[in-house]
């Protein structure tokens, strides 16, 4: 194999300022999420790969091809960006048409692939109408359209969900996996990160421009073992399932709710603190309902690492 | 298919110009490109109305066609040509990269060489028409007073020659001008201000030192022009043309300019990165 897409300590500074910084990346076939807050360096390391930057040091290559090289990339890449305009007075599918022949496509391919990408997104309707008066939404879509009208190998794809509605959130994500599971290299970034941890087969955590976790999404929860977990359980006696959790030191905090029958349990093990429940569930002869990790998606781990509170939303 | 028989990137080329055309060029500014084309024409119609009415005897079709070269050499070279080659062809990098819409070109499987030349391909295909359309027009409507003398003139006589030779430096004054204001835009943010301090150069190009004098569209072109100035009066500076060459070398000498001009823009376009000013 050619290598998938590689980053060989690549740095990028715009003049003084910090772009990314000594990244080494291997991504493999798959969905890879870049996740991080806003300057965080997602977008440099989506326009080294297609070569709209170039790095100041390091070496780039996608399938084995330098970005240097747009004639062989574009034909196996496809980019959709955070840059949200389009060429002046044209509409819809008059923009993935000529998209289509800017990739050499002859006429009727052209069409062919425009319409079919114009389906994929559900933008067929709005085809005929100027991309002035679309919704963010729809121009959000229709960049995706534009990056996989060519059915690239590699798709990289800067924020895609960003003013999507829950439906056609729902709908891009799907997508997304379906192209994945076709073997294709699916690249997404976001800052809003329990989006995309359901179809991500590996993540790339970004902070002011440095890499500070990678892997696979179990891969990287184990990188960090003593990471603090919370609990919700639901039992008759969560109360004092919870004081005796905290007294016996499997539990660091105690939320309890209104109603009496739910606790949220914070702790650095998660394993000493299950075993314990159990014991004590049996001892007290308690009954429990439901016990689930509150927060067992990459938001926690992500919070703990880049230290940052609250959501990016 | 016929289009399948072409390579892909000549397709590729055909696509880029395809799409400059959709968007329109200057955009809002076409209608200014408009403009300029028509300006001298109207000027030249307007001499030959004024002419007509008056029943003017004492101009003679040689004096004309030397009022001709003074509009060719001031309204189209110094004018029309050179400000419509500024708007044009400096905003073929640099108007996408205001409108931020300059990535999309990038992204194609195209190299960033056969861009440029396809860019420049693309301004190149309207504004040669155009001013070749203007040129004539002006060159038949000033003319056009003379009646049946100018009709011989022009089938006869030397008219058709010479509007033959005006219609080649116009095409070769975009060719030039357009790879100067392709650089000049890829260079400035701002091309207007060089653009004027490249209007003063050219003007007074004559006088300049001799290696200097090479580069530039105007040197070329001067011995092209079929009909000379006179060298005295307001227009002597435009007219004075110290270097004069065989056409062939005249040509040869812009079409090199020109191309020395697009490997420079390539060479440019190669290292371009995308920043939109945020
Ligand atoms: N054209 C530029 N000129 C100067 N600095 C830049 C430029 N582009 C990015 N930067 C800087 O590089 C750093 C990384 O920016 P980048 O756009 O890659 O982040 P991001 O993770 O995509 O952020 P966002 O979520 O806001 O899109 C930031 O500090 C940013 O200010
Ligand atoms: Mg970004």
């Amino acid at each position: 194999m050619s290598g998938g897409i590689l980053f060989e300590d690549v740095s990028k500074f715009y003049g003084e300022v910090l772009g990314v910084n000594h990244v080494t990346l291997a991504i493999g076939p798959g969905v890879t999420s870049l996740v991080g807050p806003n300057g965080s360096g997602k977008t440099t390391l989506m326009n080294l790969m297609t070569g709209l930057v170039r790095p100041s040091r390091g070496q780039v290559s996608v399938l084995g091809i330098s970005p240097e090289h747009p004639e062989q990339l574009f034909r196996r890449t496809g980019y959709a960006t955070q840059y949200d305009a389009f060429p002046r007075g044209l509409t819809g599918y008059d923009f993935l048409y000529h998209c289509m022949r800017l990739h050499g496509a002859a006429r009727a391919e052209a069409k062919r692939a425009a319409w079919e990408a114009l389906r994929r997104v559900g933008l067929e309707e709005a085809a005929g109408r100027r991309i002035a008066a679309y919704s963010k939404g729809m121009r959000q879509r229709l960049k995706l359209a534009q990056a996989l009208a060519h059915e690239p190998v590699v798709l990289v794809l800067d924020e895609p969900l960003n003013g999507l509605d829950p439906i056609a959130r729902a709908q891009t994500l799907a997508l997304l996996k379906e192209l994945a599971s076709q073997g294709r290299y699916v690249i997404v970034s976001s800052h809003i990160l329990h989006e995309l941890d359901r179809i991500s087969d590996a993540i790339v955590l970004l902070d002011g421009g440095y890499i500070v976790a990678e892997g696979r999404i179990g891969e990287v929860r184990e990188e960090v073992k003593d990471q603090p977990a919370r609990f919700l359980i639901r039992a008759s006696a969560a109360r004092q399932l919870a004081a005796h959790l905290m007294e016996a030191g499997a539990a660091d905090e105690v939320r309890l709710g209104a109603s009496g029958d739910t606790a949220v349990v914070g702790t650095r093990s998660a394993e000493q603190m299950l075993l314990t429940l159990n014991r004590l569930a049996v001892e007290l002869g308690a009954d429990i309902e439901t016990v689930a990790p509150v927060d067992a998606d990459v938001e926690s781990l992500y919070q703990y690492l880049v230290g940052a509170g609250g959501d990016f939303s | 298919m016929s289009s399948s028989a072409w390579p892909a990137w000549a397709r590729q080329v055909r696509a880029v110009v395809a799409l400059e055309w959709k968007k329109g060029f200057a955009g809002k500014r076409t209608g200014w490109i408009l403009l300029l084309a028509a300006l001298p024409v109207m000027l030249a119609a307007g001499h030959s109305l004024a002419m007509w009415r008056r029943g003017d005897w004492i101009h003679t079709v040689t004096g004309d066609s030397r009022t001709f070269a003074g509009l060719f050499q001031l309204a189209y070279l110094r004018f029309s040509i050179y400000l419509g080659c500024a708007v044009v062809f400096a905003n073929l990098f640099r108007g996408d990269a205001l409108d931020r819409t300059l990535h999309y070109y990038l992204l194609a499987p195209l190299r960033r060489e056969v861009l440029v030349c396809a860019k420049f391909l693309a301004g190149l295909s309207a504004l040669v028409p155009l001013f070749l359309g203007s040129v004539a027009a002006s060159y038949l409507s000033l003319m056009a007073h003379f009646g049946p003398r100018f009709e011989e003139f022009l089938l006869e006589g030397e008219g058709l020659a010479h509007l033959g030779w005006y219609l080649v430096v116009t095409a070769l004054a975009s060719l030039g001008y357009g790879a100067l204001f392709l650089v000049v835009g890829q260079i400035f943010a701002n091309p207007m201000l060089p653009a004027a301090v490249l209007l003063v150069s050219e003007s007074i190009n004559a006088f300049l030192p001799p290696p200097l004098q090479k580069l530039s569209v105007v040197y070329y072109l001067k011995t092209l022009v079929p009909v000379k100035l006179p060298e005295t009066g307001p227009l002597a500076v435009l007219a004075a043309d110290l270097a004069p060459m065989p056409a062939w070398k005249a040509v040869l000498g812009v079409l090199l300019f020109s191309a020395a001009l697009l490997a420079c823009a390539a060479f440019r376009a190669r290292r371009l990165e995308i920043r939109y000013e945020e």
